[in-house]
């Protein structure tokens, strides 16, 4: 089915392949009765063998081969020359099978059977495999075969090891010894094993060896992952760290008990309201956990006793997994004096917080912050009045010199493992000996390769360097990079733009000053201004996904809008967020939006002129939790409020997302999929809506 | 750019339907119920699935099912997993998963899961990630999918997870389109995404394409219109489908039509055949071409089929 040209059949070539087709199948209806029959002459041996050398793909016929011997091995005295005679056969029919077609599941799998009855020699078998890893290097039937044998004979991990150094100095460009490579060094690295620790000094001559691929021949994809793998082995630490939280490590919480108040001396950026009575604690680590609970977090205060404190992970597919975790705390007693509460977070001081991958949280760590409760001199509620997020409604944040609490100061947001020093400046000098080596490889030739490898390097360095510098040093150059590939290699385009907006909002977010750039007070249109309602402004960026979501963690309005957004994947991180706007993106479906059902205090949201109606394909589908993927059910029958000449399986995506949210403020217009039909419906499932597109609801 | 010969396309599939006697058909006889899936959903994606007579096709279906509840690729072939899914999808198709007994054929598939959470093809025990992915799609489809331990199952699939981020067909196996396919097609019907980094699987799955538009299926290969399949939908799953340029694969599948006699083949100018013709329609229905029907990722059926196995009543 593959690699034949295509060609008119010429009249002789049709009649010969008429009688061809004829002999074949005679030969396959004689296999079929044999089969039916049971028969295993000597002769319906001969019928099966033929059959498989012409036709290796003939399932059933590899069924009857080992129905056969197992018959022949019955009828047979246990004389073990004439049992090793009956399976070398069987090796004999695999070979010739294996010549009409390399790549014949049946005819290795059968290979693998007679071997696992332990009557055949496995030294002909690591030679029959260098013959044909020799005729084609990247056959991974033939490469797993190899494993196969390899487990049989015991064969070590390191002289495993060794074989692919030679088919690697041999040809570099075999990704097939390459994953091999990677699968075994691994295993030996994390096993500790003698001559592979410390795993620097082996790193450093991965690094050698597969500068040679690279550099040899930039276009040659085959070392590329590998060195992706040896950068991730020398960046990152394989246990789960916590890298931020809210409220943040030594601040100074202030609980309002109304969203408004006119005190100026309050910084907006740690005053927090809610109705609920209780406001979030989120931890936010480098990778996705499980076993977070009041076991493995202990959270000392007198606002609630820990034992009581339920965790839930932030996942958007229902997961008992995931990157960031929250609990709830009770407010504290409105105090004329202003008491301050302690609250402090131990956690990992008790094993059970694992990551996906199987690494514990292994640092014990500690922070703390205090929590004020403060009373409300005049409330100026806005209660249920709508938002509007023209540019008329902001004002740039200016920080008072009298500001007692700096703004987000980042320090306090990362908390950090202690790393041995030895093996930090070998990760500085490593990182340092690559960009060296890779600006030089730019400097002789324009490659694609170079340059994302360059960026990668340069972020890899500011990330190193952040917990003492915070500043991002090298992103005015990774950003220059990505624009650079982007006209180098325009089929990935939209992945170099993915790069560009995660490196331009870590550059956003990396420092206080280039931050405030971005803070905005929001007020009603009128000329003052009084209130804590501070909304971070990312529009017009041409951002086209989010990130550096553990650095926004205290945001409660978040303007998006005018961007080229098609997924806000992360956005469930930010547990504060009330008004979002996302209006002039390129969502395309509902299913896209799975991260607002997390946002239990998301208030009004606009996803007006998106395009979620125009697309028929849906990409986040399965990143949605819903009955496509078994992550929950859809009861319609019990849910009263769907009623009507609507069908529901055109609109269960919106019904998965709406009815769970608190909405009281929609914007929907300028989506092909926005018609009154819809609007009715979503009126319907979100019953403390307000506002829809900027009328008011009765 | 050219465009979809959709008529040429339909006349090809319903004549490779009909012909018996040339050499390749009857080589390939023993997959025929793998041929009438692809034949079959190219043309519901294409409109013209009336063209064909259920009665027909359900009646030939049943008659290659076994005592077990497994199917075999043909009549008097042995039963095995992948034409127990081909089966069920054909029938799907025709919303006639009402002709199976659901009880025999779920208990054959449950009955192929291993200890370690794998599942064989068949009795003789060949162990493969495509085979889990089609006991998951199979028995999702058929409501019974509590019939496996689905933990395990996933547990399975991520121990074959390489560090490129892609997946082989046993642990240790190099990473594959096909194989990527299948585990991420898995873990998106059990709801287990999570356990894939998409950053990573992403990049390595965008740059299967190369400069001419096509795609391959692992570093350094041709290009190959069936990975237009497995490359996008594994895309498609994880939300990454926009690191590729979708206008170049589409006029490489174009390319890889037989304007004159129908079908597509693997690569420009190479022989068609119904299994190229379905990877390139499919693919075109997932690069949302104009006229044809939208087909689910996941469950490579068309997506009304698979709303109608979930939403409707």
């Amino acid at each position: 089915m593959h690699g034949r040209p295509r060609k008119d059949p010429k009249p002789e070539d049709a009649a010969a392949s008429v009688a061809k087709a004829e002999k074949l199948r005679s030969l396959q209806s004689q296999f079929l009765s044999n089969h039916h029959k049971k028969i295993y002459t000597n002769e319906a041996l001969e019928v099966s063998a033929k059959l498989l050398e012409v036709n290796p793909e003939y399932y059933t016929a590899w069924n009857f081969r080992k129905l056969a011997v197992e018959h022949r091995l019955s009828q047979s005295d246990s004389d073990p020359d004439s049992i090793k005679s009956i399976f070398s056969e069987e090796l004999k029919v695999v070979e010739s099978a294996l010549k009409q077609n390399f790549k014949s599941y049946g005819a290795w799998h059968h290979r693998k059977w007679v071997l696992s009855k332990g009557h055949s020699s496995i030294d002909h078998e690591m030679r029959l495999l260098d013959r044909y890893q020799k005729l084609d290097p990247r056959n991974f039937h033939a490469w797993d075969y190899r494993r196969f044998v390899a487990a049989l004979m015991n064969r070590s991990e390191v002289d495993e090891l060794r074989y692919t150094t030679d088919m690697i100095n041999s040809n570099f460009s075999n990704y097939s010894a390459w994953h091999n490579r990677s699968i075994l060094l691994s295993n030996l690295l994390q096993r500790k094993v003698q001559g592979f620790f410390p795993k620097e000094v082996v790193l450093n001559e991965e690094y050698e060896l597969v500068h040679q691929a690279i550099f040899t021949d930039p276009d040659d994809q085959s070392g590329w992952f590998y060195y992706l793998w040896l950068l991730d082995q020398t960046v990152k630490a394989d246990a789960p760290l916590l890298v931020s939280s809210w409220p943040a490590r030594d601040s100074n919480l202030i609980i309002l008990e109304d969203q408004c108040l006119d005190d100026c001396a309050l910084s907006p950026f740690n005053t927090f309201h809610s109705d609920s009575g209780t406001f979030p604690l989120i931890v936010y680590f480098n990778q996705a956990v499980e076993g977070v609970n009041s076991s493995t977090i202990s959270v000392e205060s007198v606002l609630n006793a820990n034992s009581e404190l339920t965790w839930k992970p932030l996942s958007t597919n229902n997961s008992p997994a995931a990157q960031v975790w929250v609990t709830y705390l009770n407010y504290p007693k409105v105090d004329v004096h202003s008491e301050a509460y302690p609250v402090e977070v131990s956690i990992g001081h008790s094993g059970g917080i694992i990551s996906s991958s199987g690494f514990h949280y292994s640092h014990p760590s500690r922070f703390a912050f205090k929590v004020f409760a403060r009373p409300v001199k005049t409330p100026i509620g806005h209660g249920g009045d709508i938002i509007s997020w023209q540019d008329g409604n902001f004002a740039l944040y200016e920080t008072s010199p009298e500001e007692p609490n700096p703004t987000i100061s980042l320090d306090q947001l990362n908390i950090k493992d202690d790393n041995e020093k030895t093996s930090s400046e070998w990760r500085a000098e490593t990182i340092a000996n690559e960009i060296a080596l890779f600006q030089e490889l730019l400097s002789e030739i324009s490659c694609k390769i170079g340059k994302l490898t360059l960026a990668r390097l340069l972020k890899a360095r500011d990330l190193l360097l952040s917990p003492c510098a915070n500043k991002m040093v090298y992103s005015e150059e990774v950003i220059n990079l990505y624009s650079d590939l982007r006209t180098l290699d325009p089929p990935h385009s939209q992945f170099y733009k993915d790069e560009h907006s995660l490196t331009l909002l870590q550059q956003i977010t990396s420092t206080r000053e280039s931050l405030l750039r971005y803070c905005f007070l929001h007020g009603d249109g009128t000329s003052s201004f009084i209130g804590n309602s501070m909304c971070l402004r990312l529009n017009n960026l041409s951002l086209s996904r989010m990130g550096s979501i553990e650095r926004l963690l205290w945001v409660q309005m978040l303007d998006l809008s005018h961007n080229e957004l098609r997924s806000i994947e992360g956005l469930e991180a930010m547990q504060l967020l009330s008004c979002l706007n996302l209006s002039n993106n390129k969502l395309c479906g509902f299913t896209a939006l799975g991260p607002l059902r997390l946002l239990k205090s998301l208030k009004v949201l606009d996803i007006s002129c998106n395009q979620i109606g125009s697309h028929s394909i849906d990409t986040t589908r399965y990143l949605c939790s819903s009955p496509l993927c078994h992550t929950e059910e859809i009861d319609w029958g019990r849910d009263e409020t769907v009623t009507g000449d609507v069908n529901l399986a055109n609109y269960w995506e919106a019904f998965v997302i709406f009815r769970g949210l608190s909405l009281t403020q929609l914007d929907i217009v300028g989506n092909a999929v926005a018609d009154e039909k819809l609007k009715s419906f979503l009126v319907k499932i979100v019953p403390t809506l307000k506002w829809l597109d900027g009328g008011e609801l009765h | 750019m050219g465009e979809l010969v959709t008529e040429k396309h339909v006349q090809y599939i319903l004549s490779v339907e009909k012909r018996k006697d040339d050499f390749i058909s009857v080589a390939m006889e023993y997959l025929r119920m793998n041929g009438a899936y692809w034949g079959l959903t190219t043309l519901d994606l294409l409109g013209k699935l009336d063209a064909v007579d259920v009665d027909e096709v359900v009646s030939w279906i049943m008659k290659c099912q076994h005592e077990s509840g497994g199917f075999g690729g043909n009549i008097g072939h042995d039963p095995h997993i992948l034409y127990t899914l081909s089966a069920v999808q054909v029938l799907a198709l025709f919303d006639k998963l009402n002709v199976l007994d659901i009880e025999n054929v779920t208990n054959y598939i449950a009955g192929l899961q291993n200890e370690d959470g794998s599942f064989s093809g068949d009795e003789w025990g060949e162990v493969d990630t495509r085979f889990s992915y089609i006991a998951i799609c199979c028995l999702s489809i058929l409501h019974h999918l509590n019939k496996i331990n689905v933990e395990k199952a996933v547990s399975y699939i991520v121990s074959c997870k390489n560090l490129d981020g892609g997946f082989g067909c046993t642990p240790g196996g190099e990473s594959h389109a096909g194989q990527i396919f299948c585990c991420v097609g898995a873990l998106a019907i059990t709801g287990s995404l999570h356990h894939i980094d998409k950053d990573l699987l992403g990049w390595w799955l965008c740059e299967r394409q190369v400069k001419a538009g096509g795609l391959n299926g692992r570093p350094e290969k041709l290009p190959d219109v069936c990975y237009s399949w497995w490359v996008l939908s594994s895309l498609i799953m994880i939300d990454r489908v926009h690191w590729i340029s979708k206008e170049k694969l589409v006029k490489f599948i174009l390319d890889c039509q037989d304007t004159e006699n129908g079908g597509i083949s693997d690569r420009p100018d190479d022989a068609v055949d119904v299994y190229h013709t379905y990877f390139g329609v499919a693919g075109l229905s997932l690069l949302e071409y104009p006229g044809l029907k939208a087909i689910d990722p996941a469950y490579a059926l068309p997506v009304d089929v698979i709303n109608r196995i979930f939403f409707g009543r």
